[in-house]
């Protein structure tokens, strides 16, 4: 008995929070559409997702290109595939590596910046400060970071893969010897749109979802520094784990042949 | 007799097995100071975010100008709470502002005001409480806690509001600040006419604030009356409070449940 209880008592805690997060973001959508929206604010997050974020995300896509030439190279050698490079880069950067490692490595800059800053400001009163200063916290707060991640990130994404395909180039003309030309028309060859915009739909899901964990868990944080550690904390791991369950659903709606 | 300015009819809350609100019955009469004193963890800041509808109470009714307010829907509560201002425990500033941003938020976000016409009042309102307006410019951080409470006080009386609440105003001050914070209160309740509540375990303040003083304790008024009555109010309870002896029919819990 002892063990069913407990079952039960975590699938109620389960339901309770899935029920929670489904209002938050439900309330944060509508009030991304419905004005008065705050310009300052939206462009205040959108400069420190987008801009801020470029060095990171840029050196995370510049070794990720490079490791994956190289990679690919030993690996293809062995079967006289080495051919097949550039074209593998491309694809492997657009589809699923620009996209998730931008994702995760805005998840841990944003996500925790987002959650800890909100989460500050519930534990100081601020938060309520808004409310009582006719603003509502939704709108002020958790709209602008919504609407600055859903648009931010598939830019971040689109430099990555440039700076992505860039890296494997470097590594492929002037360390494998391959013919800078034939290396870029091999690039080109196999390309299709619905590569590029297949990553460019997850960047603008995973920036969406990274915002809304962070404002999510800063928003419910309570009890202190200890509290808004623990909102940093779930902010990232659950923007994480999100960010690779959607990545397989969406990868699974584009490409799946059956 | 006229409508109360805020009346609570036995309004309870709770936090899980806690009852932290056990029936409230007050009334605020329309221009007048009332303080409510108690210990800590009594209610009293539940009572007050009670009012302003950031918790919501299990039951009972809570009246603003004969209005009822505990189901309002959001956007009739972002209008009410125009007629409110509050002064936080922490002052609560918006550190990602300078501080004449702060005061002005309620002008700009609530009542649409031009940015640059509602600095000139943001610096007026910090000449209100003694602030030179070199300090409009600073970020909240920059400034010291009496400071702070300064530009709170400014944030909160901007907009004129009708109803101002203060949130144990003297809290982490030395014992002149305190005084200092205490005239600006009675000064600005005074210019605006505005009816105000505080909270507070500040006896010195609250003889200064106070109209009238209520006592909460586990979560009920215990005692209402006049502010110099405080002293003789034949409650041994309020008696022991006043005087802050350790023994009487107060125990303090000092272990947590």
């Amino acid at each position: 008995m002892g063990f069913l209880a407990a079952t039960g008592r975590a699938f109620l805690i389960f339901l309770e929070a899935t029920g929670r997060l489904a209002l938050f973001t439900g309330s944060a959508l509508s009030h991304c559409v419905r004005p008065p929206l705050y310009p300052r604010q939206i462009l205040r997050q959108m400069i420190d997702i987008g801009y801020y974020s470029l060095p990171v995300v840029g050196l995370t896509a510049l070794f990720t290109g490079m490791v994956l030439a190289l990679q690919s190279y030993s690996g293809f050698s062995r079967f006289q595939a080495e051919g097949a490079i550039a074209t593998v880069v491309v694809l492997s950067i657009t589809r699923e590596l620009g996209p998730v490692l931008a994702g995760l490595m805005v998840a841990g800059r944003i996500g925790a910046a987002m959650a800890a800053e909100i989460g500050t400001m519930r534990v100081t009163e601020q938060i309520d400060a808004l409310s009582t200063l006719s603003t509502n916290p939704h709108k002020y707060l958790v709209a602008p970071r919504l609407i600055a991640g859903l648009t931010m990130v598939p830019l971040l994404v689109i430099v990555a893969d440039i700076i992505g395909v860039f890296g494997g180039f470097l590594v492929g003309v002037y360390r494998l010897d391959f013919n800078a030309a034939s290396y870029i028309n091999r690039t080109w060859e196999f390309l299709q749109p619905v590569d590029v915009i297949s990553g460019l739909v997850k960047a603008a899901i995973f920036g969406f979802l990274i915002a809304l964990m962070g404002c999510y868990h800063g928003y419910h944080s309570k009890g202190g520094a200890q509290g808004v550690g623990a909102a940093t904390t779930n902010a990232v791991v659950s923007a994480s784990i999100m960010i690779l369950v959607w990545n397989y659903l969406i990868t699974g709606l584009f490409f799946s042949t059956k | 007799m006229s409508t109360p300015k805020i009346a609570l009819k036995n309004v309870t809350k709770h936090f899980g097995p806690k009852k932290v609100l056990n029936g409230i019955d007050l009334e605020v009469a329309k221009g007048e100071s009332l303080v409510v004193i108690g210990g800590s963890g009594t209610g009293k800041s539940v009572m007050l975010k009670s009012i302003l509808g950031l918790l919501t109470p299990d039951s009972g009714s809570i009246q603003v100008d004969g209005q009822e307010t505990t189901r309002l829907r959001s956007r009739e509560r972002e209008k009410l709470l125009h007629k409110f201002g509050m002064l936080f425990q922490g002052a609560a500033l918006f550190d990602s502002l300078k501080v004449w941003e702060n005061v002005a938020f309620g002008l700009i976000q609530g009542a649409h005001m031009p940015r640059a016409q509602a600095k000139e009042i943001a610096v007026a309102k910090l000449g209100a409480v003694g602030l030179t307006p070199d300090v409009a410019e600073l970020s909240p951080s920059e400034l010291s806690g009496g400071m702070q409470k300064r530009v709170g006080l400014a944030r909160a009386i901007a907009d004129e509001p009708e109803i101002i609440f203060f949130d144990e105003p003297t809290t982490g001050l030395d014992p002149i600040m305190a005084d200092v914070i205490n005239e600006l209160i009675v000064q600005c309740v005074k210019d605006l006419g505005a009816t105000a509540v505080t909270i507070t375990h500040d006896m010195a303040s609250a003889r200064k604030i106070a109209d009238r003083i209520a006592m909460i304790y586990q979560g009920r008024i215990i005692w209402t009356g006049h502010a110099r009555d405080i002293d003789d109010s034949g409650n041994a309870y309020v008696d022991q409070f006043v005087h802050g002896r350790a023994d009487g029919p107060i125990k303090m819990q000092i272990k947590a449940l």
